[in-house]
């Protein structure tokens, strides 16, 4: 009998470019000479905790591939190319070069097909990859030594609303379980959102001027702690129950349903979560947090 | 088109479709192949005309970081659009006036918006751009500037960057075509649908859609900008916080009703309300209204988030950070 696949780690991991950009590796045409420390140092928090554990592909959920008909998977093994973020090029123009776990892929797809979910696989080749991907993939692991799922968000939000994306993202969610477990593999798992997500319209002359740095309005903080004490404390349920409210409320980058899948696909955790760093991006909120299902929180 | 026409800075102005099928898979529906035939009728205006270059506002670019104007020379890439991959890959090379974009720029400034320019190989530029472009001035025969559309701007931010093209013509001595790229009802389908099928989204969406139609046709481009608040409630999906493309495009081409309009097609495109729509100044105004939406000439607005409250003080002394915003 074959081994059952299983989620090892459940990752918010959110893609502000700003943080590739302030991290100057090789593959990024810009350099900085800092910034948003405490969120990169919570990245790094992550990676040495996901370093103790041996996991086989990465699954992320990205709110910048957004998709109006269904959840569509990056189906191409292969993806090298340049990646320039329209709304900051200025910070993120990263020449990636990532490998795609198609089978993995199509069995969620087919997992979520069947669960009465519109779905599409992306066979084009020439497709750019969002920065959305790059972003998170990137800062859980730089090394680019595993293969990964790429998950379209829907914009369900917008066009229903937020309980009725909610609602496909629990399927999705579960279905992603199901075929995670039925691969055989070890899969950590990335919601690549911020959690407020209201920007400032307009930016410092030096970027990376940490000076200039702050949440965008008191209503968004206190929203992004509660989200936060609600993880740290094992209410996931709760999480949800108040995901509307907050995603309206905070202008979350939940609207993309990223949070939602991943709690799903979690199983909906009652176990807390480790909060690895809380930092503000040009007035966004974001948290690196990791949930390892079997396992108390570490922090 | 009756009316006796006037010269002005901007010849032309259109409001186009975006999506893909209408390149890519446009004999794979009657009316998309409309749409395209359409688009054919625009290049053949445009031949008739005298325009130095094109201006192209897509609601298909969003920017967070104020206006974005895209400046580099000769962008070229393989695009392929994020949702409508399938139809396949779309080969661009697009002529950039540069030094027009630089004047925008300036121009933007001038009238306190806070706008930058793109000039960054591989930037990606949007799949309503490329469409277009493909479409009408695939030779480049004229050259383009593309400038974004700002996620979080409302009426005065949106009429003053439209102000701002005009000042930068008229600084250039440049005649142009002002182009929005827009559907009208932008409810796409949220299932696969084949393409034969295809049907707007809603009979509503249709209905106010034919309105705005009704009023271009008469060359009521103010008017449909007035009553941009009310379609974006009644026909479009909220994506973003309000329907500006008739803003930018009647603030470029004058703020007026003093248009011959003429719709060369309309039908639906995965559900969206595509319009093929060109203005013309004319002499005569189809109707003389009174509006009640504000005209500013600068903007004012919320400038100082990055700084202190002493950094937003304005210079009446006030150290209220948004008496700024009264415009």
């Amino acid at each position: 009998m074959a081994k059952k696949g299983e989620i090892v780690a459940g990752v918010l991991a959110p893609h502000p470019p700003h943080l590739v950009y302030a991290e100057n590796p090789d593959q990024n045409e810009p350099t900085a000479e800092c910034g948003w420390e405490t969120l990169r140092w919570g990245y790094e928090r992550l990676r040495k905790s996901l370093s103790e554990i041996d996991y086989d592909v990465l699954i992320v959920h990205s709110p910048h591939w957004r998709t109006q008909v269904g959840t569509h998977f990056l189906g191409v093994e292969k993806f090298k190319s340049l990646s320039v973020d329209p709304i900051f090029p200025n910070l993120f123009r990263f020449h990636y070069d990532l490998t795609v776990d198609v089978n993995l892929a199509q069995g969620i797809h087919d997992e979520a097909k069947g669960a009465g979910l519109v779905t599409e696989m992306m066979t084009n080749p020439d497709f750019r990859v969002d920065y959305g991907t790059i972003v998170s993939c990137h800062m859980t692991n730089p090394d680019w030594d595993k293969p990964l799922v790429g998950i379209s968000s829907n914009g369900g939000a917008r066009y229903f609303n937020m309980d009725v994306l909610g609602a496909t993202m629990l399927k999705l969610g579960e279905a992603t379980r199901k075929a995670v477990e039925a691969s055989g593999k070890r899969a950590v798992l990335l919601a690549s959102n911020s959690l407020s997500h209201r920007h400032f319209t307009t930016e410092s002359e030096v970027v990376e001027d940490m000076s200039k740095e702050h949440i965008n309005n008191h209503n968004q903080y206190l929203w992004d702690m509660r989200m936060i004490e609600m993880m740290r404390s094992g209410k996931g349920q709760q999480v949800l129950d108040v995901m509307t409210d907050f995603t309206e409320q905070a202008t979350a980058e939940t609207d993309g349903g990223s949070l939602t899948w991943l709690l799903s696909a979690l199983g909906v955790p009652d176990y807390p979560a480790t909060l690895h760093g809380y930092g503000t991006v040009i007035g966004t909120g974001n948290a690196v947090m990791e949930w390892r299902p079997g396992q108390e929180a570490r922090a | 088109m009756s009316k006796q026409l006037r010269e002005d800075v901007v010849r032309k102005g259109y409001v186009l479709p975006g999506l893909p099928h209408l390149l890519l898979a446009a004999d794979q529906n009657p009316g998309w192949q409309k749409v395209r035939q359409a688009f054919q009728k625009v290049r053949e205006d445009l031949e008739s005309s005298d325009i130095d270059v094109i201006v192209v506002y897509s609601t298909f670019w969003p920017s967070v970081i104020g206006h974005q104007i895209q400046a580099r020379e000769e962008p070229e890439w393989v695009h392929v659009d994020d949702q409508f991959h399938a139809l396949g890959s779309i080969p661009y090379k697009m002529e950039i006036d540069s030094e027009f974009a630089r004047e925008l720029d300036r121009s933007c400034k001038d009238r306190k918006l806070h706008s930058r320019l793109i000039d960054y190989e591989g930037f990606p530029i949007d799949t309503g751009s490329v469409v277009v472009q493909q479409l009408i001035n695939k030779d480049n025969r004229w050259p383009m500037v593309i400038v974004s559309s700002n996620v979080y701007a409302d009426r005065a931010e949106t009429v003053v960057y439209g102000k701002a093209v005009r000042d930068a013509l008229e600084k250039q001595g440049k005649k142009a075509a002002a182009i929005v790229v827009s559907s009208l009802s932008n409810r796409m389908h949220t299932t696969h649908v084949d393409p034969k099928d295809d049907h707007f989204s809603s009979k509503k969406d249709h209905e106010w859609n034919l309105k705005y139609l009704e009023f271009l046709k008469e060359g009521r481009l103010e008017d449909v900008s007035q009553l941009s608040r009310q379609f974006h409630r009644e026909a479009r999906v909220p994506k973003v916080t309000a329907f500006k493309p008739f803003w930018w495009l009647s603030a470029v081409m004058g703020q007026n009703n003093l248009y011959a309009g003429e719709v060369y097609e309309y039908q639906p495109v995965m559900g969206t309300g595509a319009a093929v729509i060109g203005l013309t100044p004319a002499n005569k105004a189809a109707r003389d209204l009174e509006f009640d939406e504000d005209d500013p000439e600068a903007f004012a607005g919320e400038r100082g988030v990055l700084g202190s409250n002493e950094d937003m003080s304005d210079s009446s002394g006030s150290d209220n950070p948004f008496s700024g915003a009264n415009i």
